[in-house]
């Protein structure tokens, strides 16, 4: 069973082109890490499968429903975390977990549950008054990560998650994922910290809006005979002619 | 409809605790209301006007003198030389001067009339060609005087005189301010529905926020309302406090039902919030918003006959003035307030402020994209 399957999405904006005719499957309950240089492609790609942005042409199916047909169908079915800090700073974390969980159709009773459970699991008893602005970067993360998977999605999209935040908050993260995906969300991460790229169960490297790379993170490691996803990475993207 | 409820908390939670927002809101009237109608006034007085006398004699000295006691002069310099008068209007030290030549009694007396030169500066046509105006009523008026002491009542007026009386309806007094401020609460209510609305989407875009509402399940028209709504309320929370002000300050009391403007506001702040709604799509951040909001502000002000009455505006600018939603709310306010106005006087107002805000909100939410 796939969640997301795609074949040929290409995304142009004018002669340019920031998608080239990319083509993989994405199986349920799977960590499929999205690798890449600034400007290969990575967030074009995820923000057409969120709906945000309309493929130029090819097929890609989310959950189950067309993009093109279907986007609002996806809505309710995918969680979405942005590089861009996604919460409103000016309400309070409370605040925060009521709106998101009213604006995906949660019951007051199913806000509550879930916001406390959420609180405890974050270690934020106590800070549920605060603003969001005044949270520290990590933490901010971790609750935006929270409330994007609230309403129990069958897909998170993560778009560089991690960006800007120390090493051990990034390994609480993603401890955080892997609980996610241990309930049987499929998780969708961009990334380019090769660190990262290793926790995955797939990776697709993109280069110049092409897919050159994907699979696990070992047998790419084999077949291309390198010690890490560092090298990997490298020994692919050197060839990339564009930059940021 | 559960889903609103939980988007128009959230945006009134974050209106309320923006303090620019609620500045604007609270104060922006209060400042407008109070000191704008008292200074934007278009009766001028103090006029700086000079006085060429080459005559120096009693009728010259008593024009001279009429003039300097009127309400709407200051003597501001005093000669006998052309040239140097001519120098005052260059410095900006006068507006105008009147010059009364050598023989100007002698010839009013002999000749039964005399000449008169007024030279004004025209950098500022307004003060200047009122100022001009005034000085000839004032000589009009001198001249009856001088006329009268001559004449002997009842002999014979080889001039009949017609003499207008006229009396002024809807603002008796012919105070200013009655004029000034129903049009400045109109104002008002357009910047608080057409641009911080604008201004308050937009924000979203800038912090990203956006993103996540239009990856969320939030329909089109939920963000939007959700959007709409609150600053519509405001609206009507500064039109409230508008015409307290009117009330209470200015004494302006309304000659017609109230409500009528209530419904008529709240017409127009559908209309302007669809405004400031195509703004926001059209822009991403908040300075490109404010610019093309000022922009639209200044041609909206200038051309909606709040200063200037759009019947002597070429005719190309009184189309503009017509398509421009600030004309009928600015007008509808004034036949409410002021004539006395009600439902049916201003129907036509209603009538093309609800088309167009049709027009506008269906333009803003076709133009508003969850896409790119």
């Amino acid at each position: 069973m796939f969640s997301i399957e795609v074949e040929s999405l290409t995304k142009k904006f004018g002669s340019f082109t920031a998608v080239n005719s990319i083509t993989f499957t994405v199986k349920s309950g799977e960590i499929f890490g999205f690798l890449g240089a600034n400007g290969a492609g990575k967030t074009t790609a995820m923000r057409m499968l969120c709906g945000l942005s309309r493929p130029t042409s090819g097929q890609a199916s989310v959950a189950g429903f067309d993009v093109y047909r279907q986007a609002e169908e996806i809505k309710q079915r995918i969680g979405y975390m942005s590089q861009k800090f996604s919460l409103y700073a000016d309400l309070t974390v409370l605040e925060n977990i009521e709106f998101y969980g009213g604006i995906y159709g949660l019951t007051r009773g199913e806000i509550k549950d879930r916001g406390e459970e959420l609180i405890e699991r974050l270690d934020l008893r106590g800070e549920e008054e605060i603003m969001v602005a005044e949270l520290p970067l990590g933490w901010k993360q971790k609750l935006a990560f929270s409330i994007a998977i609230m309403h129990r999605p069958s897909i998170v999209f993560l778009d560089e998650p991690t960006g800007g935040v120390d090493p051990l908050t990034r390994r609480q993260f993603w401890e955080l994922i892997y609980e996610a995906a241990a309930t049987g969300i499929t998780i969708f991460v961009t990334t380019h910290y090769m660190d990262e790229a290793e926790y995955c169960d797939r990776v697709a490297i993109m280069v110049d809006g092409n897919i050159r790379a994907l699979d696990a993170p070992e047998k790419l490691k084999r077949d291309m005979g390198l010690a890490t996803m560092e090298r990997v990475f490298y020994s692919l993207a050197r060839e990339a002619t564009r930059g940021d | 409809m559960r889903k609103m409820r939980y988007i128009l908390r959230k945006e009134f939670k974050q209106i309320f605790r923006d303090p620019a927002i609620l500045r604007l809101i609270f104060i922006m009237p209060a400042i407008q209301l109070l000191i704008l109608p008292f200074a934007a006034d278009y009766e001028i007085q103090n006029v700086n006007i000079g006085i060429v006398d080459h005559d120096r004699s009693t009728y010259a000295r008593e024009l001279v003198r009429k003039i300097e006691f009127s309400n709407y002069f200051n003597l501001t310099g005093y000669s006998n030389s052309q040239k140097e008068a001519m120098q005052w209007i260059e410095d900006d030290v006068v507006d105008l001067f009147i010059e009364i030549p050598a023989d100007f009694e002698a010839t009013l007396i002999r000749e039964d009339e005399a000449t008169l030169l007024m030279a004004v500066n025209a950098t500022n046509g307004t003060k200047g060609n009122l100022g001009a105006a005034y000085a000839n009523n004032i000589i009009g008026e001198f001249n009856r005087h001088v006329r009268s002491e001559w004449v002997q009542w009842p002999a014979f007026n080889p001039e009949p005189q017609i003499e207008v009386v006229h009396s002024q309806w809807y603002n008796v007094h012919s105070n200013y301010q009655r004029f000034m401020v129903p049009g400045i609460l109109a104002v008002l209510l357009t910047m608080v529905g057409g641009f911080l609305s604008a201004l308050n989407i937009v924000k979203e875009k800038e912090i990203g926020t956006i993103e996540q509402l239009n990856v969320s399940p939030i329909r089109k028209h939920q963000f939007i309302l959700g959007k709409l709504i609150p600053f519509w309320l405001l609206g009507f929370v500064v039109l409230t406090i508008g015409l307290a002000i009117s009330y209470f300050v200015h004494g302006i009391v309304p000659e017609a039902n109230i409500g009528v403007l209530y419904v008529f506001g709240g017409v127009y702040l559908f209309a302007i919030l669809g405004f400031g709604l195509m703004i926001s799509n059209f822009t991403d951040t908040q300075q490109q918003a404010m610019m093309v909001a000022f922009f639209f502000m200044l041609i909206f002000i200038l051309m909606s006959g709040l200063y200037t009455p759009i019947e002597s505006m070429p005719s190309w600018a009184q189309i503009v003035a017509w398509i421009n939603p600030v004309t009928y709310i600015v007008d509808a306010t004034r036949i409410v307030l002021l004539k006395g106005g009600t439902f049916t006087d201003i129907r036509f107002h209603f009538l093309v402020i609800t088309l167009g805000g049709l027009v506008l909100n269906t333009l803003a939410v076709w133009s508003y994209r969850k896409q790119t």
